[in-house]
């Protein structure tokens, strides 16, 4: 019998946290895939943020590292510059990134630091619950936003992958989406291309991935992935937002 | 026993942090324990700058200088600062050209230096701290000219050794005076 | 016999660093120890090391954390401030049993405080500062060569007990100039990081985890039990002090560390030509604290001890704790930058010992 898939090798054998229609699955099995195929697990070091991923560490099957909250470009940082030949990501999520941590990825960025950055916005706090996420919607209901965001008291969201794409240290940052098959083959492409950018000694490498949560967003997995469609693609472009190979820049 | 508890003060700029460096490298050319403790801060920046510097045969305690064996001033705020830090039967040096009062203390030794001028002639205002410390050293007996000497040649920058070495006699002579 | 050299306490504090060994420096300026990270960033570059600046404290220890997860030897430095800040970074290199140097020197607070030189992280230092059931090695140099030597041991018992080691000095020390001598170090026998640093496969079976996370109550008490164990035997093992003076009958004895210590020996001299007999306990390790240092004199002082500090008495408590009652503890302590006379000290003790005879 022809095997027609097989379980990569970059995750290890074991059962997840996430809840049910989370994508977050689907997102480190890219990850892993990638690294896999580049051959590079054996040298890889990943660090985990704080927020749902917060066990990644359990999953990936390299060497791993658990990171104070918001703090993991910093720790990539001195993970990479002690062993520079080593591949060195970091796998964030929206609060993680976005508000606590926005010093250290802005500064890891501008430093040009040789890691990658996994970035997964699905637009609120998952772990603690379903708070509002520096990158929740105008309107966006919440547990700390229960009339919706109102930009007036509650500011605007920011919009990562633009912002870092301003940053001369940053050679790739692009924003994708698991939304779909096609968009799912679109991020796996994007991220092995930010492994092997980083891997060539390019620079700093970024992409973003929309999210779902379906568990805090109150909905089905098949209504959060619409209301994905409907409301975060939007307001959150799909695309490269800057590539350094390619000369002409979106 | 050979001991001194020394404050170098003035103006950032004056070369005082720098004195008391080559007087402290001086006292380890001879073997003695030496401290420098700089006064730090926002006032480095361009404001009053002083050190103390210890010499001495014994272990030395406290970096810091409370009372004096010895004062070095180069402007007047210092001179009104540590007057009276000098003990009694200690020496005050003071750049007379910068330094526009008399010394009141009358139960210490008081040498007057018009540094700037004597440094001038030597061939520039810029070591006239040179010729304190050329005096206090003649007058105190700390550490030898020539460990002095020794200092400056190894820490000092060269093109200057000639000058500062002038500099330093001319402040000799003023204190056998 | 290594020459000696005349070098201002941060930069030796740089040099001592690059000659145990340290591979990466992370740091932030804040007076009064920039020149710590000046001087690294002049020298590491050259012999193939890593310096970098980082955005922030909080960012520099988190680069320590990321680094000594590695496995090289690392070292940051701040003063009290930045220190705060780090702490964070210090709970979780604590808890995931990192090895790892931080220095503080020390100005004085609280809040942004002052530049001048203090003592007053005496409590961050030994009871904490971060959250969580941890300790530091905390070692409290009083001269420059001191600090050299004390710091190249800080790295050996960072990696010995696979623990964050902070060198306390305060601005006083950090800015002075004393000769110093970087002695030959005989190579010590020390533990491998194969088994637990995270530095890629590499052909190993299992991969490593550097973490501080034990979602499980019952895993979480078993590791703090794991380290409980781990700080009795630094109890055990690393203590350090000097007793100075302190034979015979003594009128008081006093206990300071630091460059406050020798002030106090100052005042043992002066208060000798007056005929008292005043001793000196200088806790070299704040933590672990010399408890015994105290066993050796408790019957032998007249007026009990005398904690002499550049902060209110941050000391006292431990020193009690070690006197168990048996003889009275003062305090006499000046702060925000206020650095002591020996005769106000003097003062102090006499006034103590009933004036002076």
């Amino acid at each position: 019998m022809a095997v027609v898939f097989e379980p990569t090798k970059g995750l290890l054998d074991v059962p997840t946290h996430y809840c049910p229609g989370c994508t977050h699955g689907i997102i480190h099995r890219l990850v892993a895939e990638s690294l896999e195929e580049l051959g590079v697990i054996d040298k890889t070091i990943g660090v985990a943020p704080v927020g749902c991923s917060v066990l990644a560490y359990n999953y990936f099957a390299c060497d791993m590292h658990e990171a104070a909250h918001g703090r993991a470009p910093a720790v990539a940082t001195g993970i990479k510059r002690s062993l520079p030949d080593s591949v060195v990501f970091t796998y964030q999520g929206d609060g993680d990134l976005a508000a606590i941590g926005t010093a250290e990825i802005v500064h890891a960025a501008a430093r040009g630091e040789k890691i990658t950055t996994i970035f997964v916005n699905n637009c609120i706090y998952g772990m603690t619950g379903g708070q509002m996420a520096p990158t929740t919607l105008p309107g966006q209901v919440t547990e700390t936003s229960p009339y919706g965001r109102d930009v007036k008291l509650q500011g605007h969201p920011i919009r990562v992958s633009e912002m870092l794409s301003t940053l001369d240290g940053a050679v790739y940052v692009e924003r994708v989406s698991v939304d779909s098959v096609a968009n799912v083959l679109k991020a796996k492409k994007a991220i092995k291309k930010a492994f092997e950018l980083q891997i060539e000694g390019k620079g700093f490498t970024f992409v973003e991935v929309l999210s779902i949560c379906p568990t805090n967003w109150g909905l089905s997995p098949r209504e959060s992935i619409k209301w994905l469609q409907d409301n975060m693609i939007p307001y959150y472009p799909l695309g490269v937002k800057k590539d350094i190979t390619q000369q002409e820049v979106k | 026993m050979a001991h001194q508890d020394i404050i170098f003060a003035g103006f950032g700029g004056q070369g005082i942090l720098s004195m008391g460096k080559f007087l402290a490298y001086a006292g380890m050319e001879e073997n003695l324990n030496v401290s420098w403790l700089p006064s730090y801060g926002p006032e480095m920046r361009g404001g009053t700058a002083n050190c103390s510097v210890i010499v001495s045969d014994d272990n030395i305690g406290s970096p810091i200088v409370y009372d004096a064996t010895t004062v070095v001033v180069m402007n007047r705020p210092s001179l009104d600062k540590f007057e009276h830090s000098v003990v009694k039967g200690g020496l005050l040096i003071i750049d007379s050209d910068l330094v526009n009062r008399e010394a009141e203390r009358t139960d210490i030794d008081v040498i007057k230096i018009p540094a700037q001028k004597v440094a001038e002639e030597v061939g520039s205002k810029k070591i006239a701290n040179m010729v304190l410390l050329g005096a206090l050293v003649e007058k105190t007996k700390i550490v030898k000219m020539e460990s002095l000497l020794k200092a400056l040649k190894e820490h000092g920058k060269e093109q200057f050794y000639e000058m500062n070495k002038k500099a330093l006699e001319k402040g000799a002579e003023y204190a056998r005076k | 016999m290594a020459e000696k050299v005349l070098m201002k306490g941060n930069e030796a504090i740089g040099e001592a660093a690059i000659q145990a060994g340290c591979q990466c420096f992370f740091g932030y300026p804040i007076t009064p120890q920039t020149e710590v990270a000046a001087y690294m960033s002049r020298r590491m570059p050259k012999i193939g090391r890593v310096f970098l600046q980082a955005e922030s404290e909080v960012a520099a220890i988190n680069m320590v954390y990321g680094a000594a997860g590695s496995g090289v030897r690392v070292m940051t430095s701040s003063s009290s401030p930045g220190v705060s800040l780090k702490q964070e970074g210090i709970s979780y290199i604590a808890g995931a049993e990192l090895p790892c140097v931080i220095i503080n020197i020390v100005r004085g607070g609280p809040g942004l405080g002052g530049i001048q030189p203090a003592q007053s992280d005496y409590f961050q230092a030994t009871k904490g500062g971060g959250h969580g059931d941890y300790r530091l090695v905390v070692y409290a140099p009083s001269s420059v060569q001191e600090m050299v030597d004390l710091i190249q041991d800080a790295f050996d018992v960072a990696d010995i007990y696979r623990n964050p080691v902070m060198v306390m000095g305060d601005g006083m020390l950090g800015q002075m100039m004393e000769p110093v001598e970087f002695k030959e170090r005989e190579a010590k026998q020390l533990p491998s990081k194969a088994d637990w640093a995270a530095t890629g496969l590499h052909g190993r079976k299992e991969h490593h985890v550097i973490n501080s996370l034990f979602l499980q109550p019952e895993e979480l008490e078993k590791h703090n039990e794991k380290l409980q164990k781990k700080y009795a035997e630094i109890e055990k093992n690393e203590v350090k002090y000097e007793m100075y003076n302190c034979d015979g009958d003594l009128d008081i004895v006093l206990v300071s560390y630091g460059t406050v210590s020798r002030i106090c020996k100052n005042v043992i001299k002066m208060l000798a030509k007056e005929g008292l007999k005043v001793g000196l306990i200088r806790p070299i390790t704040l933590w672990p604290f010399p408890k015994k240092a105290f066993e050796e004199v408790v019957d032998r002082t007249k007026y009990g001890f005398l904690s002499v500090e550049l902060s209110c008495g941050q000391m006292v408590e431990d020193i009690e704790l070690s006197v168990k009652g048996r003889k009275p503890v003062n305090f006499f302590g000046r702060s925000g930058g206020m650095v002591p006379s020996p005769t106000e000290i003097a003062n102090k003790v006499k006034e103590i010992a009933g004036g002076a005879r």
